[in-house]
């Protein structure tokens, strides 16, 4: 049983032919939606999507940008929220991740899994709980109350960030910077802050970008008033000119895209 | 032994001395830290959790149309009724085939990525599979009422390769079919694996890179023929990536009302119910009582990730 | 050289213990450290020696005794308010700033005027033969720029102790040995008190005043590096400075007549024809050659004794080439040494 040598086999490395056929399928799948969307934003029909699109127009942008007043305030309202979701869940995330990353101590567990559990449960359990919340001690839907709902679910994306940062940051660098004569304070300024700013910048940017789109908490959390995603939602039952509806989508496409195809940049230059 | 060290500071500033303070009570610090946000997190959300639980026990008076404020298990009476549990099972076998669905979707373009691509092909990949993640899910998921239409890319397709007849007949399959694509399990099905796949590619990736080339290599020196390897060494070394992967998709899909109420049949969701009951019907306790259902099966759901070492994946 | 002669010493430990739960990291080490010496600690890894330092950094407070920096106490006091720095084992630099930047970090927070600053950046960066890297980043250097780099930014801030945490052992070999003649240079110019952390014992005895030998948290031996190695206070100093055949009592017996555990370092034993008389004072013990091994340089034998036992034997390559080594294999011997260096130890 020794005459046949069992030589190691070489490690093909190159994929099978099957699994890039797989690999380019998922990735249409991915894709395909937004190809879709763009597509019926210039179609020339006011209230059904055939295809293939009897013909296309760049009139809807038109109509979106001129004839269409209702667009703008759900989408001033969606801006100012994102804004002040983002800025709470920066301050929020970054406290966490700081005093998380300072030392092992009893209960840090529990903090982790407490930051992880508004986007690891349902987000309509975020919702109906902030709903019977507000309802049980008589608070009245308002901004404020959205802003509530998105900054509990977006402290978890900057902490995710800033901690990631901070775990690749030698604790080394905080006691060489003592050791050269800085206090706390000028620590933090000179050395923790420049570490993880760009963390907080893709933290931030990510934020925003999940707060500008959600909708599941945020009909829980808005009473009557209308964010976009709403105002999105709600087009979507409207018979009446329906690529407008694509055109503020192709926005709201483009509007999360950038941020995040940001976010990406900055957290994979500092990768190195 | 009194002896002055010659560069000894004059005066210490306020800031130095707060500095000092601070260095001698790290749980001061900690505590200065952790305030706030624990403060937001421990209160506001888990309070608004405990709201819930509490409004579970509450009942709504059915000729007022007012919530009645004492304790009562009669929510959890109505909740249990054949209609409503029928609701429950749905939404969690519907989350039960779409987590295998996106399983069995996501593992090959995660192997393909931590196995085939180029350090830079990965950075591509990585942005490509969570750039969707990120972006209008609602677009997302409009964009498959669009595309599912009768008269939309699929029926146009469908027509093109003269398969109308095949599909009838998968429409007219009871319960989850219905008249259109766009209007049946179908759909729901589809929209769901679609907008919750990312969630399980990025975990399942991020196990199988950290299985290291040199564990392939040994197994292949030891013998074993690439198949032998892939079942023994690198699938159940994913395997927890996956069970992490699955707790997004299946939690997700419990909780979600959206997707079922623009591509689904008429039948009900979890998520639909909580939306009807807590907005047309102000029944906040059954809403609330609802919501209690998938916050347990996720529960247990998480203790048994736990115990398959998902949280280490994630 | 230095002595306790100094009215001061740079560093004293009183009865210093850290633990941590349950480990004794250090425990209850006392010692001084002279002004101007170049002091090692050393020991394998977990002996306390790395605990130490950064007990005189003040990255670690003691968990029981006092510390004492230049007759002051300092217990209790931050990093940043102690004269000491300290060179990083992972050289610790700041990625995000320039070189230049980096060693002036500790001016610019004693908020050291612009002029002066640049002037003593450039006079480390002079010291340490990198004068043209002022610009770059951290990452554009070598492993060993990075290092001189670290030394710079801690000597610009002039310190009356500087602290080195294993500061070669990233380094390879060659770069090693010339860091080391470069690093005593340095000391010697600049005056200070150096306390170096290495587990590498040739790096120790090469470079120090005086050496401290560290295990499981306890000081085991301090002494000039003659001393160490010529009079190890311990079996376990015995073994780890240097190699060094241990003698167990009960074979000692038999080979000697003498119950008492002892030392003898390999490359005093001389390995000579059976039958070669024996002069006064000296052991002479017959063997079998056991194994060969050919080190260029010099050869090690494994010899085992007649009365049981083995001991290694090192000769250098004088006159023999490497077929002549190799032969030995298998040849009976005769092992002889003076017994004044026989290192009798306590039996713990």
């Amino acid at each position: 049983m020794f005459s046949r040598k069992n030589s190691p086999r070489p490690i093909a490395s190159r994929a099978p032919f099957g699994l890039k056929i797989l690999v380019a399928g998922v990735l249409l799948f991915l894709y395909c939606p937004f190809g879709i969307i763009l597509l019926y934003a210039f179609t020339t029909e006011e209230t059904a999507f055939t295809f293939p699109p009897p013909g296309l127009t760049f009139d809807w942008f038109r109509v979106a940008l001129f004839n269409r007043p209702d667009i703008f305030p759900p989408l001033l309202l969606s801006i100012q929220v994102a804004l002040v979701a983002t800025t709470v869940a920066l301050v929020l995330g970054s406290l966490i991740a700081l005093g998380v990353s300072r030392a092992k101590f009893f209960g840090r567990e529990a903090i982790t899994f407490l930051v992880i559990l508004p986007i690891a449960l349902p987000g309509i359990i975020t919702g109906i709980s902030l709903r019977s919340a507000f309802g049980l001690f008589g608070i009245d839907f308002s901004f404020w109350t959205i802003v509530i709902g998105h900054a509990t679910f977006c402290i978890v994306v900057v902490y995710n960030n800033v901690i990631a940062r901070l775990r690749r940051t030698a604790k080394s660098q905080m006691e060489a910077s003592a050791d050269l004569g800085a206090d706390s304070f000028q620590t933090f300024r000179h050395i923790v802050l420049p570490a993880i700013g760009t963390a907080l910048l893709a933290g931030g940017m990510l934020a925003f970008a999940l707060s500008f789109d959600e909708v599941i908490v945020t009909t829980f959390t808005a009473g009557q008033q209308t964010t976009l995603p709403i105002w999105i939602f709600s087009q979507l039952v409207r018979p009446r000119q329906r690529p407008v509806t694509n055109v503020v989508a192709v926005f709201v496409i483009a509007v999360t895209f950038i941020p995040i195809l940001i976010a990406q940049r900055l957290t994979q230059d500092s990768n190195d | 032994m009194a002896t002055l060290s010659p560069t000894q500071p004059p005066a210490p500033s306020v800031v130095r001395r707060l500095s000092a303070f601070f260095s001698k009570h790290p749980t001061l610090v900690l505590i200065l830290l952790l305030a706030a946000p624990l403060l937001w997190l421990g209160v506001i959300y888990l309070g608004s959790l405990g709201a819930l639980l509490l409004q579970s026990f509450y009942k709504l008076d059915d000729f007022t149309g007012l919530v009645v404020r004492e304790f009562t298990l009669d929510t959890y009476k109505q909740l249990f009724t054949q209609s409503n549990l029928d609701i429950v099972t749905r939404t969690a076998a519907m989350a039960s085939v779409v987590t295998l669905a996106c399983a069995l979707l996501a593992f090959p373009i995660s192997f393909y990525m931590a196995r085939y691509a180029s350090p830079s092909g990965k950075v591509v990949f990585f942005i490509a599979v969570t750039l969707p993640l990120w972006s209008s899910y609602l677009v997302r998921v409009y964009s498959w009422k669009l595309i599912l239409a009768k008269e939309g890319v699929v029926g146009w397709f469908i027509n093109l390769l003269g398969l109308q007849g095949a599909l009838d007949a998968i429409l007219a399959v009871p319960t989850i079919g219905g008249p259109s694509l766009s209007v049946s399990m179908y759909g729901t099905f589809l929209a769901f694996v679609y907008v919750w796949l990312p969630y399980m590619i990025i975990p399942t990736y991020t196990a199988l890179t950290r299985v290291p080339r040199s564990m392939l290599e040994a197994s292949a020196d030891l013998g074993a023929r690439p198949a032998q390897t892939f079942w023994r060494v690198i699938l159940p070394l994913a395997f927890p990536g996956v069970v992490a992967g699955s707790i997004f998709t299946f939690s997700l899909t419990l909780g979600d009302y959206i997707i079922p109420g623009i591509l689904g049949n008429s039948a009900f969701f979890i998520g639909q119910v909580v939306l009807t009951q807590q907005g047309t019907a102000g029944n906040i306790p059954l809403a609330a009582a609802f919501t209690v259902v998938p916050m347990f099966i996720m529960f247990v759901y998480l203790f048994i990730a736990a115990r398959l070492g998902a949280f280490e994946a994630l | 050289m230095n002595n306790a002669s100094n009215s001061l010493a740079a560093v004293r430990f009183e009865h210093v213990s850290r633990h941590f739960g349950e480990v004794r990291a250090v425990d209850n080490i006392s010692l001084e450290i002279y002004d101007g010496e170049f002091f090692s600690m050393l020991g394998p890894s977990g002996s306390g020696k790395t605990t130490c330092l950064r007990l005189i950094a003040g990255f670690e407070q003691p968990s029981s005794g006092k510390i004492y920096l230049h007759g002051a106490e300092v217990s209790g006091q931050p990093p940043y308010e102690r004269d000491v720095n300290t060179v990083f084992q992972d050289y610790a630099l700041f990625p995000h700033m320039t070189v230049e930047q980096n060693v002036g970090y500790g001016l610019m927070i004693k908020k050291v005027p612009t002029a002066e600053r640049k002037k003593r950046v450039s006079d480390a960066l002079e010291l340490v033969r990198l004068p043209q890297m002022a610009k770059r980043r951290p990452s554009q250097l070598s492993g060993g720029q990075r290092q001189r780099i670290a030394l710079a930014r801690a000597l610009v801030n002039r310190p009356r102790v500087l602290l080195l945490d294993e500061p070669l052992g990233a380094l390879d070999l060659k770069l090693r040995q010339e860091m080391q003649v470069e690093l005593k240079d340095i000391q010697k110019r600049v005056g200070i008190t150096f306390v170096f952390v290495t587990h590498d014992q040739e790096e120790a005895l090469t470079m120090s005043d005086r050496i401290a030998v560290f295990n499981a948290g306890h000081v085991e031996q301090i002494g000039t590096p003659a001393e160490i190695y010529e009079h190890p206070a311990s079996a376990f100093v015995a073994g780890f400075v240097g190699t060094s055949n241990l003698v167990r009592s009960d074979v000692a017996q038999k080979l000697t007549g003498r119950a008492q555990m002892f030392s003898i370092r390999p490359e005093k034993i001389r390995m000579v024809e059976i039958g070669t008389p024996v002069q006064d004072g000296w052991t002479a013990l017959e063997g079998t050659v056991r194994e060969v091994i050919y080190l260029g340089m010099f050869t090690r034998y494994l010899v085992a004794l007649e009365g049981g036992g083995e001991l290694t034997v090192v000769r250098q390559n004088l006159d023999e080439t490497s077929m002549d080594v190799l032969s030995a294999e298998g040849k009976r011997v005769q092992l002889t040494w003076q017994r004044v260096f026989d290192r009798v130890l306590e039996t713990k």
